[in-house]
């Protein structure tokens, strides 16, 4: 018989450490917090041309195309170039769907058409003068060369201008008594740039109609936003201007809402190689985490966008969006037959005369859904279909379309006029001059604005009108959070967590088979009850056999 | 007499086992939704490195069972079973005697046996193997199990931690019905179990069929 050794040590010991060494990788793996990177310089000038040392800028200039024909005499190709650029144009051919869109076809929640509504949309087309139907696209001079690359911040076109700034001292709003003085021409001939974040906030963050209206990912907070709002854009974060990720390619820039790119197999854009920096995957690749520690969450990026992580809420600058517009009740007017406009306690206007009633959001939580970069958007020709809620945009891909990724999107609802007779929405011609009455923000009657919006565009239109409920989807791609406050695996690894409603799937933590848990638990249940029935049989026959 | 039944190597083996399957089962809850403890990305953060490190254990158990011919412990016999069933059934309620006699050499008793090779030949592997699949999900496409789905997977995991859950509450319970209540759970701490009559003196392990 061998020799036996009296054990004082157990093996539960050794046990125990191994499993304490476990727990405490498993709590130094979040620990490394790099500090926030130094700001970078953006887009600060290295132009090899001082523009303020030239004589053709010294003006005087009488108005825009003035300035643009002088900078077309060295920039000679650059008018060529804005001319095809959607900024020009508001015309796209989407060669996935075929589709021909732009703002005169594609169909929104928000104001509608552009078409006989133009001195008022074209404040936001990168040109001089698009009036009407007859605007000249071809002619050069039209180019706004100022409205993007002005550094001075005086330079602003005015509302109703069709592209215009104002060139005289004017009262806007009419009526307000506040003057809108026109800008110095020459001196911002002579002081422009590459366009900063102001320049392209002037439209892109007021669409809709005001500041953060549409998007609820662009607003003015991003001019100079804190960290917490924008990780990029911040000048305490990488401090980045819009062009940085949207870049420009012979003035046509990158990135668009007509044909998104959803998953950008393509990576990194370097050495700058596919001209588009406008995905996140051009700077930061497609597996990103596994350097910072956290291979795991590069296995989502296949199928979840990265926007769906780094984007918790949208309207996070302190600019609230509208979630609701409702066209329906638009028209009142009180006993003196003034126009009723109605501002909540935040200074928020829900119901206005000229556009029906409206509901804002801040800090809003995203809706999710599979989108693989296809847009089926609604066309103001197209027949619709209104025995249910209408969505304007409709997105293409699901969970088994590999080319699809989990997006978060703002939910628009509207409410807006359509013609129940011919199945299609229709223009209302919202703006005209004084004293134009078919003008609904002057005459306030739907009947006589749409008849004139449907004529001026060359449709057929019934003569009725209905109001049509709709849903219009925006992808949230700005407002990117620092990591630190990106969405939390628990909030969607969960029984009702923000993915609750995304089918198609199985995701751990969401998803179960009852029927398995049911069996599960069940055979659980049963062993815990065997053993209990069985432990106290033993205890009462013990107790039995000692009594007897 | 006190004899020394579970070695040093065997105890650690067990006790660590112990400990990684029970948080195993803890944090594999909370990834499966059934209850929150660490909230849900630590929990399979913590949940994947339990799983590596017992895979490690039983790489080196494995090795352990055939290097020192212990393996031989789980061969599977029918020889004594339903007496044994019929102890736990009835006689354990007499106050009857254990009807195996256990050995430093033939330590498990026959439904031991049956118990722990089911352990070690299906719920382990069933666990271990989907366990990785799940782990490695965005690799199935390169490994050719493109069509396979996750749901699947995610179920023969779920399935087979039932089933662990199961064979470690009878496990402990029956870890009980020793001479006294602690009698086995202090044997495989210290390694020295009070067994009925003397291990063979040549020490060898041997057939259980021979044991008799």
């Amino acid at each position: 018989m061998p020799p036996h050794r009296r054990h004082s040590a157990p093996g539960l010991f050794p046990a125990l450490l191994t499993l304490l060494a476990v727990f405490l990788l498993a709590f130094a793996a979040r620990a490394a917090d790099r500090p926030a990177s130094a700001p970078s310089p953006g887009t600060a000038g290295s132009s090899t041309a001082d523009h303020s040392r030239f004589e053709a800028l010294k003006g005087p200039f009488k108005d825009g195309p003035d300035v643009t024909k002088v900078c077309l005499t060295c920039h000679n190709e650059a008018g060529h170039q804005v001319m095809k650029s959607v900024h020009w144009t508001w015309d796209y051919l989407n060669e996935k769907t075929g589709e021909r869109l732009g703002k005169t076809r594609t169909m929104n929640s928000f104001c509608g058409s552009p078409l006989s509504n133009e001195p008022r949309c074209t404040s936001c087309h990168a040109g001089y003068g698009w009036t009407d139907k007859s605007f000249d696209f071809a002619k050069q001079e039209n180019v706004d060369c100022l409205v993007c690359h002005d550094k001075t911040g005086t330079y602003k076109k005015i509302a109703h201008g069709a592209g215009h700034p104002v060139y005289e001292p004017t009262e806007f709003p009419a009526g307000s008594g506040k003057i809108m003085n026109p800008p110095d021409l020459a001196k911002v001939a002579q002081s422009v740039g590459d366009p900063g974040r102001e320049n392209c906030g002037a439209c892109h963050f007021n669409g809709g109609g005001g500041d953060g209206v549409k998007h609820g990912d662009l607003d003015s907070s991003l001019v100079k936003p804190a960290r917490h709002v924008d990780v990029h854009m911040s000048p305490d974060g990488a401090n980045m201007a819009c062009s940085d990720c949207h870049t420009f390619n012979a003035h046509i820039p990158s990135g668009s809402r007509y044909a998104t790119t959803a998953k950008d197999t393509h990576g990194k854009d370097l050495p700058h190689d596919d001209h588009n920096r406008a995905t996140c995957e051009s700077c930061h690749g497609d597996r990103p985490h596994a350097a910072q520690g956290k291979p795991k969450l590069d296995d989502h990026t296949d199928r979840v966008a990265c926007q769906t992580c780094h984007i918790p809420e949208f309207a996070r600058g302190g600019v609230a969006t509208k979630m609701l517009w409702d066209w329906s009740t638009g028209g009142r007017k009180d006993a003196n037959g003034k126009p009723v406009f109605i501002k909540d306690d935040h200074g928020h206007l829900i119901y206005s005369a000229e556009k029906g009633d409206f509901a804002y959001g801040e800090n809003v939580r995203p809706h999710y859904a599979w989108f693989n970069g296809v847009t089926d958007q609604t066309t103001l020709t197209e027949k619709i279909d209104d025995s249910d809620i209408l969505v304007l945009n409709r997105f293409a891909g699901g969970a088994d379309d590999p080319k699809a990724r989990i997006w978060p999107f703002k939910e628009m609802r509207g409410k807006q006029p359509y013609d129940p007779v011919n199945k299609t929405l229709v223009v209302n011609h919202v703006w005209g001059p004084k004293g134009d009455d078919t003008a609904f923000w002057n005459g306030f009657d739907y009947e006589k604005s749409i008849k004139a919006g449907m004529a001026y565009a060359g449709m057929p239109y019934s003569g009725t009108y209905g109001f049509i409920e709709t849903r219009m989807y925006w992808p949230i791609t700005h407002m990117v959070a620092p990591k630190e406050d990106a969405v939390a695996c628990e909030e969607c690894h969960a029984r009702d967590g923000r993915l609750a409603d995304l089918g198609g799937f199985y995701m751990p933590g969401r998803d179960r088979n009852a029927l398995l848990d049911l069996a599960g638990f069940a055979l659980a249940g049963l062993v815990g009850a065997g053993v209990a029935g069985h432990a106290l049989l033993r205890i009462l026959s013990r107790l039995f056999r000692r009594r007897s | 007499m006190k004899v020394y039944v579970y070695k040093r190597f065997e105890r650690f083996w067990h006790w660590s086992q112990a400990a990684l399957v029970l948080s195993l089962l803890a944090t594999g809850g909370e990834v499966h939704g059934t209850w929150h403890l660490l909230g849900w990305g630590r929990a399979a953060q913590v949940h994947t490195l339990l799983a590596y490190a017992l895979l490690g254990l039983w790489a080196f158990a494995i090795f352990w069972h055939f290097t020192t011919g212990e393996w031989k412990q789980y061969v599977p016999t029918t020889h004594r079973l339903l007496e044994i069933g019929r102890f736990y059934a009835f006689g354990i309620f007499r106050g009857d005697h254990h009807p195996y006699h256990k050995t430093a050499a033939a330590k498990l008793n026959p439904l031991q046996r049956l118990a722990y090779l089911f352990l070690k030949l299906v719920i382990n592997p069933l666990l271990i193997v989907s366990g990785l699949l799940y782990l490695y999900v965005n690799d199935w496409t390169a490994w050719g199990l493109g069509g396979l789905p996750l749901e699947t997977v995610a179920l023969v995991h779920t399935g087979a931690a039932f089933l662990m859950a199961a064979f470690v509450g009878v496990h402990v319970y029956l870890t009980t019905t020793g001479h006294t209540v602690f009698a086995h759970i202090k044997a495989m701490i210290s390694g020295w179990e009070d067994l009925d009559e003397e291990p063979p003196a040549d020490g060898k392990p041997h057939h259980p069929a021979a044991a008799e």
